[in-house]
């Protein structure tokens, strides 16, 4: 089957995914169910764009298949943010009761992060990638535990108000938000459109992609903040989602069997939009709600991970 | 014409290299050769771009390489490391096509392919060309790597030990293709060199290192004779004559 058949298959799929779910049981509501859902189809389809889109990016600079960009601490970063807000200020300031303000500060916390975290670092352009890594991992870490801490401190109410920004959830995604994040996320795009065929090359490892004329080093740091960017917007719209675009990134990687990171990216940016849909119409219509889609996303990924590392520890020895 | 002044390098407070100034002449082999730890992958490593020399430049056309566009420094030099470790599946032709990214960015027109048909050609790949590389041995592999630097199509061309791991047979095949990308295209070939045999029969010009600093710089027939060796390698090597060729015994000595 050639690669173009199996992106029209998928495409397919993802077209049909939508248009179940915005049609399935609608009964002529156009007034109130229609816009609502087509305002949480067009969530589902950016976040997952721009989490299988910098995975794939994050996947090829550090030549790791088993990486997601959560490593960096971005999702830890987020949920430090958002508990410090409710810590200081509680559920009913502005910055939790109006959405605009709080996205922006989260998203704005977590790119200022990514941004000084990387200049600081690359900024001898010396340090191995994997050293970046374990900055960053260990950042995370540490994030991690300082949330821990103020969750334990707070009130018990205003921890379950919390709660709700723990998980990733489209159930009342609003939907200026999304416009905002659409904005972004394209210009992001445009942007990296430019780099596609430096990544081809930028897979070939360090030495390869110089002597072919690619500014490996400068590349690389670019390349981070973008991804860092995308997955700060997507996390600050619905919620850390750790494991999908692990999921997505590698069916992609197995499926088209390229180098060819537009083929790749798209590809998995179509398989994001069905498995997010598709998902969520299942969690709506089949489970009844009883689940969310984040709990499902993780379960599966997790399965998935385990796998992939199984055949990685065979494939190595 | 490639020139490195005064170049140093440091790899914590270790001098790697220090003070080395090389000509590297338009035309011809040029050899590196010396011990191992003398600094010679570093020093091509430098040239290349790969590495930022610590104090020191070195000059392509009498400007600064670090001066250059990415993009036309790799149409004029290209590098072939020894380990070329890569996480994608490729077969031999699409690592071949990569040689044109320079010219192509990506998107192959048909001097393109023309190019890579040649270097596929030149270098006997055409019966494999669409085999993967995790499926050919290591004789291959090189050719596969050095089809892509033809394809590139630079003045010069830089090889960091490509005989590594070669048996005699795929040695000498390498070393004839070099001769011939000198002799017949013009090209500049700068190679680094562990056997001072090949060094000796096939490059017109030797740069001898040692310690991180430049020993010996002259033309092959200058280099390869006991009193030079003795002070390269600190061993007595007695070189014989055999059909023109000056081959250094080093076996028992």
């Amino acid at each position: 089957m050639r690669n173009r058949t199996k992106m029209l298959i998928l495409l397919g799929l993802a077209v049909a995914s939508i248009l179940l779910y915005i049609f399935y049981e609608l009964n002529g509501n156009y007034h109130y169910a229609f816009p609502r859902r087509l305002i949480k189809v067009l969530a589902m389809s950016l976040t997952g764009i721009a989490i299988a889109y910098s995975t794939v990016v994050f996947q090829t600079i550090t030549h790791n298949r088993i990486l997601t960009p959560s490593v960096m601490g971005l999702d830890a970063l987020y949920m430090m943010v958002q508990t410090f807000i409710f810590y200081f200020f509680g559920s009913m300031s502005i910055l939790v009761i109006n959405a605009k303000y709080n996205f922006l500060l989260a998203v704005l916390a977590m790119v200022v992060f990514a941004v000084i975290f990387y200049r600081v670092l690359f900024k001898e352009g010396k340090r191995p990638i994997y050293f970046l890594l374990l900055v960053g991992m260990i950042v995370g870490t540490f994030l991690g535990s300082v949330t821990t801490f103020f969750q334990v401190l707070i009130d018990p109410n205003e921890f379950l108000n919390l709660q709700s920004k723990m998980f990733a959830s489209f159930n009342n995604v609003n939907s200026d938000l999304v416009w905002l994040a659409a904005v972004v996320i394209i210009i992001a795009f445009i942007y990296g459109w430019r780099h596609m065929n430096q990544l081809d090359v930028m897979s070939l490892g360090r030495d390869t992609a110089i002597n072919l004329g690619v500014p490996y080093d400068k590349l690389v740091q670019r390349m981070l903040i973008l991804s860092s960017i995308l997955i700060a917007v997507s996390t600050a719209l619905v919620g850390p989602i750790t494991f999908f675009g692990l999921i997505v990134s590698n069916l992609s990687y197995q499926f088209f069997k390229t180098y060819k990171h537009a083929v790749l990216i798209a590809g998995s940016c179509v398989m994001s939009v069905v498995a997010l849909v598709g998902g969520q119409w299942m969690v709506e219509h089949i489970f009844k709600f009883d689940t969310t889609l984040s709990v499902i996303i993780n379960f599966v990924g997790g399965v998935y991970f385990i796998y992939l590392l199984l055949k990685e520890s065979r494939s190595a020895g | 014409m490639i020139q490195v002044k005064e170049l140093s390098k440091y790899f914590g407070k270790k001098p790697v290299i220090q003070d080395v100034s090389v000509d590297v002449a338009p035309g011809r082999i040029t050899s590196f050769i010396g011990p191992n730890g003398a600094g010679k992958s570093t020093l091509l490593s430098m040239v290349s771009r790969l590495l930022n020399a610590d104090t020191g430049e070195v000059l392509l056309d009498k400007s600064d390489v670090r001066r250059w566009k990415s993009d036309d420094f790799a149409k004029r030099v290209s590098i072939l490391k020894q380990s070329n470790y890569m996480n994608v599946r490729l077969t031999i032709r699409e690592l071949v096509s990569f040689g044109r990214f320079p010219y192509s960015k990506g998107n192959l027109k048909p001097e393109d392919e023309l190019k890579i048909d040649e270097a596929i050609q030149y270098m006997n790949l055409e019966d494999i060309q669409h085999n993967y590389l995790d499926e050919l041995s290591g004789g291959q592999r090189q050719r596969a790597f050095i089809a892509m630097v033809i394809a590139q199509d630079t003045d010069y061309i830089l090889l960091d030990e490509p005989l590594n791991n070669l048996d005699m047979k795929h040695s000498v095949q390498i070393m004839k293709i070099l001769r011939k990308l000198v002799d017949e295209l013009g090209k500049t070939v700068v190679i680094v060199l562990h056997d001072i045999n090949f060094a000796s029969v096939y490059s017109d010009h030797i740069v001898a290192l040692k310690n991180g600093r430049v020993v010996k710089d002259g033309p092959t027939n200058d280099i390869i004779n006991s009193d030079a060796l003795k002070e390269i390698y600190d061993m007595d090597i007695p070189v014989q004559e055999q059909d023109g060729c000056r081959i250094c015994v080093y076996f028992n000595s």
